[in-house]
């Protein structure tokens, strides 16, 4: 479903990306990890437009979205849980969700998905007239992940879902974003806590300094001893 | 009709009459830069200047062409409007105070070219005669603020409205939900000006003489002190801020002190919470906007 080939990516003189391919299929769990600094979220930027590509194609079913402008990404169905959530402060929760139907239409299948997004997170029903501002951490990650899930996308870009968020807290996200992905969404998620995006995740991709240097099936991953020891802290 | 109207007009205290269509030109002018600074975002400092094309415009369409009030209004609007465009997609299209500094230049530029144009009157200004229409100015006036509050508490429930506050909030995530910031940056900041484009030709026509030294910097600053101190992005809050900045000279014989002491509160508040000061490498536009984000603070948990 999508395709990155050989992506580069400079800010100015600095590289950040060198020859990044990757690919995610249909409901699929996509994990990418690595170190502070390694740029897993300026693969997720550069998916969504907000970070222009130095060179590479990214195809998304069958259509080449390397140059295209973020709202039109948004359209083609790609929804983007930023880092540090970016929640809007001093919006209410709904306006909050509001914002994440944008791009649809339908009055009646956008009533279904405040249902389904309040179905998931009751906390985010509980709260949904208060500022976005005034709710914890993670309220804020859900309501941005709900916010994701309103657009109905088809794929969902989730970066550091687990920042900031005590231990039990991760682990409930985790189990959310697990449901999400059985109900049908696939989902290309950027984590440094290796250990929680490999015990969700299908396959994953190790990214060092800009490039991929390990690919393959998340268990395989999880216990090759490279992988251990440099970010399963063995 | 206008006979009645004109003599529920006559009714008023002329000087009465006088603060109040102020009020209601300083509303309309206010809620113009409230579209374009409290819903989204941006600031604008040369508000004025668009308020002068409004002026210009009108008092030449009166003048030369004798055009119903009616129209020339939302021809002076349209003027404006278009202006804002031109400066607004070169400038708009990046984040940050790009716009802030293009109005700044272009108000300045903008004065010299009306002082040395000849269908302006060059330094001399313009007489205006009297609006060509029956019905009297402060009627006008009145309509105008109440279509503009109309239009504006219809824009801000709406999904345009929404996406607004969204880019105000947060323009890289309101993009990423699919909204084309750049299109509706430009949208708002034409709307803004039309408010101001019609402001400009109401005030030509209330005061009959119009000088492009009227409409300088310390206009544009009066017109946002009006919408930061009555509440960015509140309708009620912009009628008062307008309200209390417009009535305040006329209650205190001594205007000028005054305006530069209120400017000077103001200013002293807002260093209070940019202690590094205008040249600290700080972002203006965030100076202005944080005091009011200053309560909303994000949590962290």
């Amino acid at each position: 479903m999508l395709t990155i080939r050989n992506l580069s990516v400079n800010y100015g003189a600095i590289r950040a990306l060198t020859g990044v391919s990757l690919q995610v299929q249909r409901r699929e769990i996509i994990a990418l990890i690595g170190a502070n600094g390694a740029g897993k979220t300026t693969v997720l930027n550069t998916i969504s437009g907000i970070v222009p590509a130095t060179g590479g194609t990214i195809i998304f079913e069958d259509r080449d979205i390397t140059r295209i402008p973020p709202h039109k990404i948004a359209a083609a169905g790609i929804a983007h849980v930023p880092e540090g959530r970016k929640v809007f402060p001093r919006m209410t929760v709904i306006e909050n969700l509001e914002m994440g139907a944008y791009i649809r239409r339908d009055k009646e299948g956008i009533k279904a998905s405040f249902q389904e997004v309040f179905q998931r997170f009751p906390r985010l029903s509980e709260r949904k007239n208060q500022p976005a501002a005034t709710l914890s951490g993670g309220e804020q990650q859900m309501l941005a992940m709900g916010r994701a899930l309103m657009a109905k996308p088809q794929l969902v870009l989730m970066d550091e879902p687990s920042m900031g968020l005590a231990p039990l807290l991760v682990e409930t996200i985790f189990e959310i974003i697990k449901e999400i992905n059985q109900s049908g969404t696939t989902i290309l998620l950027v984590e440094q806590n290796a250990h929680m995006a490999l015990s969700i995740a299908h396959r994953a991709y190790v990214l060092e300094i800009g490039e991929i240097v390990l690919n393959g099936n998340a268990a395989e991953l999880a216990d090759n001893p490279e992988v251990r020891k440099a970010y399963l802290g063995e | 009709m206008g006979n009645f109207l004109q003599n529920v007009v006559n009714q008023i205290d002329p000087y009465v009459m006088q603060i109040l269509v102020n009020i209601g030109i300083g509303i309309i002018l206010a809620l113009g830069l409230n579209v374009i600074t409290g819903l989204a975002g941006q600031l604008s400092l040369g508000h004025a200047a668009f308020m002068s094309i409004g002026a210009f415009t009108g008092a030449i369409l009166t003048i030369k062409l004798g055009m119903p009030f009616g129209v020339n209004l939302l021809c002076s609007g349209f003027m404006a409007a278009l202006f804002s465009v031109l400066i607004g997609f070169p400038t708009l299209r990046l984040s940050g105070d790009y716009l802030a500094i293009a109005t700044l230049g272009f108000a300045e530029i903008l004065k010299v070219v009306f002082l040395n144009l000849d269908i302006t009157n060059r330094a001399l200004g313009l007489s205006v005669p009297p609006p060509y229409s029956s019905i009297p100015l402060p009627v006008y006036v009145l309509i105008s603020v109440v279509l503009a509050v109309t239009a504006l508490a219809l824009m801000q429930e709406s999904r345009f409205g929404r996406a607004l506050k969204a880019i105000r909030e947060d323009e890289i995530a309101a993009e990423a939900m699919g909204v084309n910031a750049t299109r509706y940056k430009i949208q708002a900041f034409a709307i803004g000006s039309f408010y101001a484009g019609v402001g400009g030709c109401l005030y030509a026509h209330f005061i009959a003489y119009i000088n492009p030294s009227d409409f300088g910097f310390l206009k544009s600053i009066d017109i946002l002190n009006m919408v930061v101190l009555g509440g960015l992005g509140s309708i009620p809050g912009v009628i008062l801020g307008a309200s209390l900045l417009t009535t305040a000279p006329e209650f205190l014989g001594f205007m000028k002190q005054y305006r530069m002491l209120v400017y000077g509160i103001i200013l002293i508040i807002l260093m209070l919470f940019r202690p590094n000061g205008l040249l600290g490498g700080v972002s203006f536009k965030e100076m202005v906007l944080k005091i009011f984000r200053k309560r909303t603070q994000p949590s962290r948990a």
